[in-house]
């Protein structure tokens, strides 16, 4: 099976409530907080599409799109 | 379906706080229910009073928000009208252990098909951080706040005493182990009892000096291991995680169908 492509971190801004679960776990390092504590891709090129984040999120407010989502 | 499309989006951000496990819970419940393609109008969810018992209101399927302590009393009301129908039933350690202990050890003794979640975070949120049955030994808390001299119950233990036909336990750290096991429990037949550590951040955390809601999730990768682990034979203080009891013996439902039959024979 193909490496799923990324294609964008979708994030909600006004769910997220900035707990920093998923910056914490994010095995790459890929996320951060911005200075009003919601999160970011801030090394987006180092996402390899896990989705740790997205299963772990208390708020539902990050989601990784792929390519092979369509 | 999307996961999106199971909840009721109108009521978001929800009502937890930053960094709660039951936002967790919820999270693997609904790609659970996604990925077993089911359809929201076969799910019933029943809960009782609490932050978990919160979780009612932000799923989209049939929906019953009930006393304290008694959501598998409901529960078991709309299972046995109404059979065919998908059961989950998501509880706090306090409501499913304190008040709602003996509706607890009969569902279970009965093998009503319901699948029962035992969302605990150690703590009564909602009420300001009141100690809970499972609290345990030497942890503090608003009422105990020269550290707590009541023990414990174990959920699996005490569930699989009870007679629950599926016991497992599992973690908000192990997102991809608790997703399966939710998904086990669902499609199992009789009393399911699936017991989650989940992190309370603002009152068991900031009581108990165990960090951020992320260190309090390091511990559950630390402090638990598989069953039957050889760590566990180590380290006997490790928390087991996985599926405990998994047997099939007769549901009450189906038994009491035949009653039924039984009384109706010769009309």
């Amino acid at each position: 099976m193909a490496k799923p492509k990324l294609k964008a971190h979708v994030i909600n801004r006004e769910w997220c409530k900035g707990c920093g679960i998923c910056v914490h776990f994010c095995p790459k390092s890929v996320l951060e907080l911005d200075e009003a504590d919601k999160v970011f891709a801030a090394r987006r090129s180092d996402c390899i599409c896990c989705h740790l984040c997205e299963l772990r999120c208390p708020d539902l407010a990050i989601e990784i799109e792929t390519e092979q989502d369509g | 379906m999307a996961i999106k499309d199971y909840i009721r989006e109108r009521f978001f951000p929800h009502i937890w706080c930053p960094g709660c496990g039951h936002g967790t819970v919820l999270n693997s419940l609904l790609r659970t229910v996604s990925q077993l393609g089911m359809s929201r109008n076969e799910i019933v969810m029943v809960s009782g009073i609490g932050c978990s018992s919160r979780i009612s209101g932000y799923v989209d399927f049939h929906t019953l928000h009930t006393l304290h302590g008694r959501a598998l009393a409901f529960a078991t009301g709309v299972k046995l009208s109404r059979p065919e129908l998908n059961l989950i039933v998501p509880m706090g350690d306090g409501d499913a252990l304190a008040i709602g202990g003996n509706h607890f050890i009969h569902a279970a003794r009965r093998n009503i098909d319901l699948t029962a979640i035992v969302m605990n975070n150690r703590i009564y949120g909602m009420t300001g951080g009141q100690y809970s049955p499972l609290s345990g030994h030497g942890t503090l808390a608003t009422t105990a706040p020269y550290t707590n001299i009541d023990y414990a119950f174990d959920t699996v233990e005490l569930a699989t005493a009870a007679g629950a036909s599926f016991v497992a336990r599992s973690t908000t750290y192990h997102v991809q182990q608790l997703a399966k096991i939710l998904k086990q429990a669902i499609l199992h037949e009789g009393f399911s009892v699936v017991e989650v550590l989940t992190q309370c951040p603002t009152y068991f955390g900031r009581k108990n000096r165990l960090g951020s809601a992320a260190d309090m999730m390091e511990d559950y990768k630390n402090n638990t291991t598989p069953i039957g682990s050889k760590a566990k034979k180590e380290n006997p203080d490790l928390i087991e995680r996985g599926v405990f009891v998994q047997k099939e013996i007769p549901e009450y439902c189906s038994e009491y169908d035949k009653i039924i039959e039984r009384a109706m024979k010769g009309k």
